[in-house]
């Protein structure tokens, strides 16, 4: 089997658990795992606005298509990318605010009457700190998430992925400052993606 | 149960009135498949999809899947999915570059030209019988490629594409020709592919010209997402067209298009207020256009569907998408964005990110449009519904047919091009030939000249 330079660097990049298991590293994933079960109410709660508070001003939202593509050129091809072409979202606090705007006009028929959205948020795990894991300025997060959605009286959709999260400490705890969601589907089986992840 | 044939009484132009059944009924979808969906010419893709030799795209034509190829003499091909052997889905790639096809069941290979090359153990089992040129992989029966765009039918009969479009031509050309009036020029830069639970009729229809669903889309147009948003301005899109004489236009052979005639003194309207650049370029671009194509720049378009299931997006957004069937009440939806190939890396840049915040199941303004398709399906499927046509009857008889646009003109938001649409389906329904596809004015046009 050959596998690409690419791929390579991509599996480095995940399997990077060179943080070691210190108390420093579990009281860190405690806060992280909190702020994110924070971050569901906000979204299953309907606080959009809230939310947004979450984000950086710099944010970058993003969530790729996904591709099939032959043995190999996974790393090169399997994703759309960001800053690149056509994908499902790749965005800045502009857009993202535009879009809680809509959902708050109470006409956005697509969410009108509002969806019910559960969020699900696990495997949580820091990846790289930086400056260094005992003070960290910013953090790379990697989580999966399941997210239900049951719209008027039938339409359920389930939504399940990986997050890779750049997270931010600032004065007034974390901030989101990147975030890649890959959905784990090619053709999107939902009419519709009116939630955020 | 023999299959329904009433489809005169289903489609009451005349009247105005329009079956659900067409809409929702299995047998009338199964008979759409075959009769609309193996004539029809039907978009497939791109070239810039497959710009070099041995590059495929994985398409679909009605509910099946198709390989879009540029084979090693960089021809373009369009076959069936499926082994000549046992059906085996030959290639389950989206999109990549090959010499061969291998099929993953019994490893025939199909060269990218569709021929059949390599059978294992050929000359023990097959020596003698298998003739490999009529086993070939099932190529389309005509295949055009118009300005990029390219387009395919399984009718040997169909007449050329060109043909087949008429006078909705120029309006297609509008959303394929670049900014500046220069003959095709595009590219694609992404596509979306989702999966939605309503009849592909109701895509197809509401790009044929239904401007009056406008309301559904008023979120947007309350916060602004064009691209002049940032600066301030409300709407989803420039306003490039607020001086202009809107057109609703059926055409004979089902086609039908919503577009737009600048005043004569054709003067710029500001838009991509956003971004100076931005500014400057489409402005730059409108008057080329206008050296270019004086009188004809005053064209401008809006949106419109090549029937059966192709529609476009003229302009913000650009694009062009195909409506799959997969069943009566779930259709796969394809958009291709559009760009100029030659357009500035900034416009590019600009231009993705409003079509994503626009366009399809994450774009702001298209969300609505998939509520409204999903549920009025979904209520149309009852016994009673059922017994209630969908009323067709505006603007009954407010068109003209003697418009140097050719087709039934209308200048206010009308059904006629819907009506146009599903007399065309009737026809296909019914079986009709192809004279009687094109529409009778088209045809003796042609008998004329
Ligand atoms: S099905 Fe393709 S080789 Fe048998
Ligand atoms: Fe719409």
């Amino acid at each position: 089997m050959t596998t690409t330079v690419q791929d390579q660097d991509r599996q480095e990049q995940l399997t990077n658990a060179a943080i070691e298991r210190s108390a420093a590293y579990y009281r860190l994933k405690a806060d992280v795992e909190d702020f994110y079960y924070n971050e569901a109410d906000l979204l299953d709660e309907r606080r959009f606005r809230d939310w947004l508070e979450l984000l950086s001003d710099d944010i970058s939202y993003f969530m790729p298509i996904r591709r099939n593509v032959k043995f190999g050129q996974q790393a090169a091809r399997e994703n759309t990318k960001r800053g690149e072409g056509i994908s499902w979202f790749d965005e800045d606090k502009w857009t993202l605010t535009k879009r809680v705007e809509q959902i708050l006009t109470g006409v956005h028929y697509a969410e009108e009457p509002l969806s019910r959205i559960t969020h699900i948020v696990s495997n949580v795990q820091i990846k790289g700190a930086r400056p260094e894991i005992g003070a960290p300025h910013e953090l790379d997060v990697t989580s999966r998430f399941l997210v239900y959605q049951n719209r008027v009286e039938y339409e359920t959709y389930i939504f399940v992925g990986r997050r890779n999260d750049t997270l931010r400490l600032t004065g007034n705890g974390f901030k989101i400052a990147r975030r890649e969601i890959l959905l784990e589907q090619n053709i999107l089986l939902a009419k519709n993606l009116t939630t955020f992840f | 149960m023999p299959l329904r044939n009433d489809f005169d009484q289903l489609v009451d132009v005349k009247g105005g009135f329009i079956s659900r059944e067409i809409f929702v009924d299995a047998d009338i979808y199964r008979q759409e498949l075959d009769k609309v969906f193996t004539r029809a010419w039907l978009l497939v893709g791109h070239e810039s999809l497959v710009p070099n030799p041995g590059d495929f795209y994985t398409s679909r034509m009605g509910e099946e899947s198709v390989i879009l190829c540029r084979d090693k003499k960089s021809e373009i091909h369009v076959f069936l999915n499926s082994c000549r052997h046992r059906g085996m889905k030959v290639c389950r790639y989206e999109q990549g570059n090959t010499s061969l096809f291998t099929c993953p069941y019994h490893s025939w290979t199909y060269t990218t030209d569709g021929k059949l090359q390599g059978v294992p153990l050929h000359r023990t089992l097959y020596d003698g019988v298998l003739d490999r040129e009529a086993n070939s992989l099932v190529s389309v029966a005509k295949l055009c490629n118009y300005k990029g765009s390219i387009w395919a039918t399984w009718d040997k009969d169909a007449p050329d594409f060109i043909t087949y479009l008429g006078d909705a031509r120029i309006h297609l050309d509008q959303a394929l020709d670049c900014r500046d009036g220069r003959e095709g020029g595009s590219e694609v830069i992404g596509v979306h592919k989702w999966v939605f639970p309503a009849n592909w009729k109701f895509a197809a229809e509401n790009f044929l010209g239904d401007t009056y669903h406008n309301p559904s889309h008023r979120s947007v147009d309350l916060i602004g997402i064009g691209p002049s948003a940032a600066a301030g301005k409300k709407g989803r899109r420039d306003d490039e067209l607020e001086k202009a004489q809107h057109v609703w236009i059926s055409f004979p052979e089902g086609h039908g298009v919503h577009s737009a005639i600048q005043p004569e003194a054709n003067e710029y309207i500001e838009s991509f207020l956003d971004n100076p650049i931005l500014e400057q370029y489409f402005r730059h671009c409108f008057e080329e256009r206008k050296r270019r194509l004086g009188e004809g720049a005053r064209l401008l378009p809006f949106v419109g569907t090549i029937f059966p299931n192709t529609s476009y997006h003229g302009r913000q957004p650009r694009g062009l998408c195909a409506w799959h069937p997969h069943s009566p009440t779930s259709t796969e939806g394809w958009r291709f964005f559009l760009v100029d190939k030659d357009a500035p890396k900034e416009a590019k840049e600009y231009l993705r990110r409003y079509y994503m915040r626009y366009s399809g199941p994450a774009g702001m303004t298209e969300q609505d449009d998939m509520e409204n398709w999903l549920y009025a399906t979904a209520a149309s499927t009852g016994t009673v519904a059922r017994r209630y046509p969908f009323n067709y009857q505006q603007s009954m008889g407010a068109y003209v047919t003697d418009h140097p646009l050719g087709g039934d003109v209308s200048t206010q938001v009308t059904e006629q091009i819907a009506r146009g649409f599903y007399r065309r389906w009737t026809t296909y329904m019914q079986g009709g030939d192809w004279h009687e596809l094109l529409g009778s004015p088209a045809s003796d046009r042609q008998a004329a000249e």
